[in-house]
C-alpha cells in the first residue's frame, strides 16, 4: 500500500492537508504539526490532489469543519473518516454565493 | 546587532528609504502616455501609470489623491514629477503641495499638458527636470539606519493550503523579529481576515484597536456578501480552490499565520500613514497589486509576498521578496521565488530555520540586494478603487 503524509495543523481537527498525491485506497500517514511524534494514519476512501484535506474523523452534516483548531466552514453532508474533504461537501459560515 | 544594519537614505522628514527613485507620477490617466515618454527617457525613473484621477465621485477622488500624495512622499523615492493633464479633479499642484506637507524638502515638481503646448513641450520639459532630479538623487549620501527604520507590507497572492502551513507562517517569523527589534509591518487584505478576525482582536492592543478590526472585517464581509448573492462564487479565486482552499476562513486562517504572534498595534485605511511601530493592519482590497500600493502610500518600504500558485509581480516602489511552501512552484518558478519555504512541508527544516533565512534577505534586499521581480525589472503598479467611472 502506498504510504502518503499529510499534515495536521491543530490538535482538534478533524481534517489533515495531506502533501502528496493520494489514490483511494491507500493510507495517508497523518502528523501533527503542535504535538511533537503524534502520528495517525487513515485510509483515503477517494482519491486525493496533493495539498488537499482528508477527514480524520467523523463529521456529521451540520458539524464545523476544524483546521487550525478554528472552524473553516460546515458540513453540508456525513462526511466519513478519510473521505475527501472539499467544495463539494462544504460550505463556508462566512460569505459564499447561495447557488 | 550586528546582522541587521541597513545602509539607506535618510529623509528630511526623519523616515528611511532603502531605493533611491525618481516617481514620474501621472495625476491622471489621461497623462499617462506623456509620464511614460518622460520615464523611457532618464535613468533610475519609475512610472506610475493609473486609471484614476478623474471621471468618478468624491470617495474616490479623494482615495487616488491620499494614495498618490503617500506615495511621493514614500522614502524609496527621492524625487517626484507630477504629470497633470489640466482639467482633471486630482489636481497636479494641490498634489505638488500635498506630497510637500507630508515630506518637506523632497524634489517635488508639477508639469501641466495643456499648459505647455502639448505633449511634445511637455515631455520636453519634463525629461528636463527629471534628469536633474535623477543626477541631484545619485548624489544622495548613504547613512546608516536599522530595521526600527523599516516597515515591511505583508501580502499574499495565488494562495494556497501550503501558504497557511509554510509560506506564511516563515513570513510571520520574520514578522515577529522585526518588531521585536522595533520595526513595523503591516497586514492588508480584509476580505482575507473574515473568519480570523477574533484571532487578531483577541491579540490586540487594546479593545479598541481590537473592535476597529472587527468592524472593518464586517463592513467589508457585508459588501462581499451582497457581491456573492446569487453566484456560486466563495470570495476566492479559481486557482485558491484549485489548489485546495475550501472556504473564505480557511484561506483567512491560514492568512493571519503571516504576522506570527505580533500584537496588532493600530488599525489604518487604505493608503494611511500608521502612527505607531508595530503590527498595523490596513484595510485593502484583496487584489494583490492596488493593496501593495496602500501600505507602500502608507510608508512601506519593502514588501514580503507569500504565493502558493505562483506569481510573478514586482512593484513600481518597493522591492517584493517572494516565498514558496509549495515544492511544485518553487521547482517551477525558481527564477520568479526568492525563498523556498516548501522545505518546512518536506520536514527538512523547521519555520524557524526558513524564517531566519527571509529575515537576512530582508536586511539584504534592504541594503540594496535586488529581489528576483527586480531583478527583471518588474513595477507593476495600480490603484484601488471602488467605484466606476461615471
Amino acid at each position: 500500500m502506498l504510504k502518503c503524509t499529510g499534515i495536521i495543523a491543530g490538535k482538534n481537527d478533524n481534517v489533515c492537508t495531506i502533501v502528496e498525491e493520494t489514490k483511494k485506497g491507500s493510507s495517508v500517514l497523518c502528523k501533527y504539526t503542535n504535538i511533537l511524534k503524534k502520528e495517525i494514519e487513515i485510509n483515503a476512501k477517494n482519491d486525493i490532489p496533493i495539498f488537499h484535506k482528508i477527514a480524520i474523523k467523523d463529521i456529521l452534516t451540520g458539524e464545523n469543519i476544524i483546521k487550525y483548531g478554528e472552524s473553516i466552514g460546515r458540513a453540508k453532508k456525513n462526511i466519513h473518516k478519510g473521505e475527501y474533504v472539499h467544495i463539494h461537501n462544504v460550505d463556508s459560515k462566512r460569505v459564499q454565493g447561495n447557488i | 546587532m550586528s546582522n541587521s544594519k541597513i545602509i539607506g537614505y535618510r529623509r528630511s522628514n526623519g523616515s528611511f528609504g532603502i531605493r533611491n527613485y525618481i516617481a514620474v507620477m501621472p495625476s491622471v490617466i489621461c497623462a499617462n502616455e506623456v509620464a511614460k515618454r518622460i520615464a523611457d527617457q532618464v535613468e533610475n525613473t519609475v512610472v506610475l501609470p493609473h486609471n484614476g484621477g478623474c471621471g468618478t465621485y468624491g470617495e474616490d477622488i479623494e482615495k487616488t489623491f491620499v494614495t498618490l500624495s503617500g506615495l511621493g512622499a514614500n522614502p524609496n523615492v527621492a524625487g517626484v514629477l507630477i504629470v497633470g493633464l489640466g482639467c482633471e479633479s486630482v489636481n497636479a499642484n494641490k498634489l505638488k503641495s500635498e506630497i510637500l506637507e507630508k515630506s518637506p524638502g523632497k524634489m517635488v515638481e508639477s508639469i501641466i499638458i495643456q499648459e505647455e503646448q502639448g505633449t511634445s513641450n511637455t515631455i520636453k520639459k519634463g525629461v528636463t527636470i527629471a534628469s536633474n532630479m535623477a543626477r541631484s538623487a545619485s548624489m544622495f549620501e548613504k547613512t546608516k539606519g536599522s530595521i526600527k527604520d523599516i516597515i515591511l507590507a505583508i501580502e499574499c497572492g495565488g494562495s494556497d493550503p501550503t501558504s497557511g502551513l509554510a509560506a506564511n507562517p516563515t513570513v510571520g517569523y520574520a514578522v515577529e523579529k522585526i518588531i521585536a527589534n522595533g520595526g513595523s509591518a503591516i497586514l492588508s487584505e480584509t476580505r482575507e481576515i473574515i473568519g480570523a478576525e477574533h484571532i487578531l482582536a483577541a491579540n490586540a492592543v487594546s479593545k479598541e484597536v481590537g473592535k476597529q478590526l472587527i468592524d472593518m472585517v464586517q463592513e467589508i464581509e457585508i459588501k462581499c456578501t451582497n457581491w456573492v448573492a446569487g453566484t456560486d462564487q466563495r470570495l476566492m479565486s479559481a486557482g485558491n480552490i484549485k489548489g485546495g482552499l475550501t472556504t473564505i476562513e480557511e484561506k483567512s486562517l491560514g492568512c493571519i499565520n503571516k504576522v506570527g504572534n505580533a500584537k496588532v498595534v493600530e488599525v489604518v485605511r487604505y493608503a494611511q500613514k500608521p502612527s505607531k511601530k508595530g503590527l498595523i493592519v490596513m484595510d485593502t482590497t484583496g487584489h494583490d497589486i492596488p493593496s501593495i500600493t496602500g501600505m507602500v502610500a502608507g510608508g512601506a518600504q519593502i514588501v514580503g509576498f507569500t504565493t502558493g500558485k505562483g506569481s510573478t509581480v514586482g512593484y513600481a516602489l518597493a522591492p517584493v521578496l517572494k516565498i514558496t511552501g509549495n515544492c511544485k512552484t518553487y521547482k517551477n518558478l525558481e527564477e520568479n521565488i526568492d525563498i523556498n519555504a516548501s522545505t518546512i512541508i518536506s520536514g527538512e527544516e523547521t519555520i524557524e530555520e526558513v524564517g531566519e533565512k527571509l529575515f537576512d534577505d530582508i536586511i539584504k534586499v534592504c541594503n540594496g540586494k535586488l529581489t528576483k521581480a527586480e531583478s527583471f525589472g518588474f513595477r507593476d503598479f495600480a490603484i484601488s478603487t471602488m467605484a466606476g467611472a461615471f
